[in-house]
């Protein structure tokens, strides 16, 4: 724990998160696997956009940056090509990252760019207090679904494997370990990685849905959760129910900024060779 | 070596950026700015620095501000349907003060509208498009030189005041080719944003409260700081303190009203005498020249101001030369919107005759001397 407090800004603890809240468990569990793998904290950026995932960078003890709603990805992708020396990190939730943020998610995903992403799927738009978002299952209630949501939700995974990510997984804020060990595996991909963290809201997902208290709905991850290993010798009968965990995607290929570098050597010169005016960019070293 | 060439608005934009010491640029294809992108994409990775072209507009602004928060100078280009798009971070970047530069180049809207032709229909989205009071500063080049001298100044307003900065051009400046004698790009003045000599104490948001502007650190450097579109306290953390967030707009807004003397920039033409006064600017303004030195030759007395920072307005040589004249008009390529701000400028001085078109076709010299003459509109 020690090792881990030290990438906190302590001083602005505590957060703002409920009680029972599965976020925390899942910043701990970042936290932990950057601990862990021993990066240099003043070369983290982590960004988010807007909603209760996207309070965590504001704890951190790195550079990190709040944006607008859903376009986290979009200024990540300006600071990593800029700087594609940093460790970029993107902490976002179901309706910042696959609502808003859609567009955003996909074309990150299909350039391949280093960063990972990590979602705190909740089911819920939880700031604005409980409208349901593309990752609310179909017949769940929120307050702008009070009979029931019609709409079929994204299976982020498979969202994020169809869009070219080279690194995907699902853990729950149940499955802490898993999770750190996912995520931690997902930091050491170059390339775009996703990590869905399922995170209980207890206070509006778990009270609109009756779904009991923080332990019950994390009972409830433990219960309906089938590792992606063990599944492969399960029968549709058995999974039916079910949802998936465990590294669902790992196929690295050549990252963007690298790509984009390597393209750059071979063109570079000096200035004076567009009608005379480029000069050499002031602090470029990559 | 002073050079001379022959170019595009849009090409001069992009000279004046690389100039400047641009490094990175994000984009989304759109008429008529897409030479600007093209540019870009061909001479960056030449000198080190990054082009990409984003899912949208929405994107490339976030993508440069994310390239300036790590000490880059970074630019996007685009057109009013873009441009719309963008507001929602332009507001951000107000707000989280962090320097950008925006080539918008006109065409008329709003939708679609036409896509490549002229307007002037953008004067107040450059000013207000995003949400609650903030600072910008919009600057509007009247021919191709000026397109290449602007661009640099709006780096450098951008670098020296941390805001966001828009260089508002239109489908003809843009496009039109003209002679332009360049300088010698060394001796071009540049600037770049104050930066705090080390992390310890550092606050990121620190600044005097009368329009002062906090030193920057970029990500990356070991400040390991925190920025938000929330308002703040000069930490950077979020606050929801009222006196917190007053103080914060009031600093923030008192930047540009500071900067406004320093960063003033117009052209006249025939002023000393006139007792009618043409108003324009971008490519109304080339018309209005025009229209001016036909009048001058028939004996008329009439001169021309041109500003060429149109936020913040130039109101102080206006307001001085509007006391000599009888006589104000103000063509645009829209339906009256710098207008507006020349009206409550001059007040009572003197009647303010607006003069509008609004069909994708630059005024015609003849037209605006129709005016001048005393025709009806």
């Amino acid at each position: 724990m020690s090792d881990s407090l030290k990438y906190f800004r302590e001083n602005r603890l505590p957060h703002i998160w409920c009680p029972g809240c599965g976020h925390g468990t899942v910043t701990g569990a970042l936290v932990r696997a950057i601990a862990k793998l021993k990066l240099d904290k003043n070369k983290i950026v982590v960004v988010s956009g807007i909603g209760c995932s996207s309070r965590a960078p504001g704890y951190l003890d790195f550079d990190t940056l709040h944006t607008t709603h859903g376009r986290a990805l979009a200024f990540a992708t300006g600071i990593k090509l800029s700087r594609p020396e940093l460790k970029v990190i993107v902490m976002t939730g179901d309706g910042d990252c696959t609502a808003i943020g859609g567009n955003h998610f996909i074309h990150a995903a299909r350039r391949n760019i280093d960063i990972t992403t990590i979602l705190m799927n909740n089911n819920i738009y939880g700031m604005t207090s409980g409208q349901y978002s593309p990752m609310t299952p179909k017949g769940m209630l929120g307050t702008t679904a009070p009979y029931g949501n019609t709409e079929r939700s994204f299976d982020l995974a498979k969202l994020s494997i169809a869009a070219g990510a080279t690194y995907v997984a699902r853990a729950t804020a149940y499955h802490a370990v898993l999770l750190e060990e996912l995520i931690e595996k997902a930091l050491l991909n170059p390339g775009f990685s996703v990590v869905e963290a399922l995170s209980q809201c207890p206070t509006y997902y778990g009270r609109k849905n009756k779904l009991g208290t923080p332990v019950d709905m994390m009972t409830w991850f433990k219960d309906h959760a089938v590792n992606i290993k063990a599944a492969a010798v399960m029968s549709p009968e058995k999974l039916e129910g079910k949802f998936l965990i465990g590294e669902m995607h790992n196929s690295p290929e050549p990252e963007f900024t690298a790509e984009y570098s390597a393209l750059a050597e071979g063109v570079r010169r000096k200035f004076d060779s567009f009608q005379g005016g480029l000069r050499e960019c002031a602090q470029n070293s990559d | 070596m002073p050079s001379v060439k022959l170019m595009q608005g849009n090409e001069a934009c992009t000279l004046g950026a690389l100039t400047a010491g641009l490094d990175f640029f994000a984009g989304y294809p759109i008429t008529p700015s897409t030479e600007i992108a093209e540019l870009c994409a061909e001479e960056l990775p030449k000198v080190g620095g990054k082009f990409i072209q984003m899912e949208d507009e929405i994107a490339s602004m976030a993508a440069i501000i994310g390239a300036s928060l790590t000490g880059r100078k970074a630019m996007t280009a685009t057109s009013g349907p873009g441009f719309s798009l963008m507001q929602e971070n332009i507001g951000y970047a107000s707000l989280a003060e962090v320097p950008v530069v925006i080539i918008n180049v006109q065409r008329v809207g709003p939708s679609t509208g036409m896509p490549t032709s002229p307007s002037q229909g953008e004067v107040m989205q450059a000013r207000w498009g995003t949400h609650g009071d903030h600072p910008v500063v919009v600057l509007a080049p009247g021919n191709v030189k000026e397109c290449f001298d602007l661009t640099v100044k709006a780096f450098n307003i951008a670098e020296d005041y941390r805001i966001p900065v828009v260089v508002l051009t239109d489908e003809v400046i843009g496009h039109m080719r003209e002679k332009v004698v360049l300088p010698d790009f060394e001796t071009v003045k540049v600037t770049r944003r104050k930066a705090p000599a080390s992390p310890g104490g550092y606050k990121p948001y620190e600044a005097d409260p009368d329009g002062g502007v906090p030193l920057m650190a970029s990500f990356g450097q070991g400040y390991r700081y925190h920025v938000t579109g929330l308002f703040h306290d000069e930490t950077g953390f979020p606050s929801n303190r009222g006196d917190v967030a007053d103080v914060l707009i009031r600093r923030l807004m008192k930047k540009v009203e500071n900067a406004e003397p320093l960063i003033r920039d117009y052209a006249t033409e025939s002023i000393e005498d006139c007792e009618i006064l043409v108003v324009a600017f971008g490519s109304s303004a080339m018309s209005s020249l025009s229209a001016v030195r036909q009048a001058r030759a028939k004996g008329i007395k009439v001169g021309l101001f041109r500003p060429k920072t149109i936020w913040p307005f130039p109101e102080e040589p206006l307001r001085e030369l509007s006391s000599q004249v009888k006589r104000v008009i103000v063509p645009e390529m829209n339906l009256g919107q710098l207008v507006l701000e020349i009206e409550r400028v001059i007040g009572c001085r003197a009647p303010v005759e607006r003069l509008s078109k609004v069909n994708g076709e630059l005024f015609k010299p003849e037209e605006i001397l129709f005016v001048i003459m005393g025709g009806e509109k």
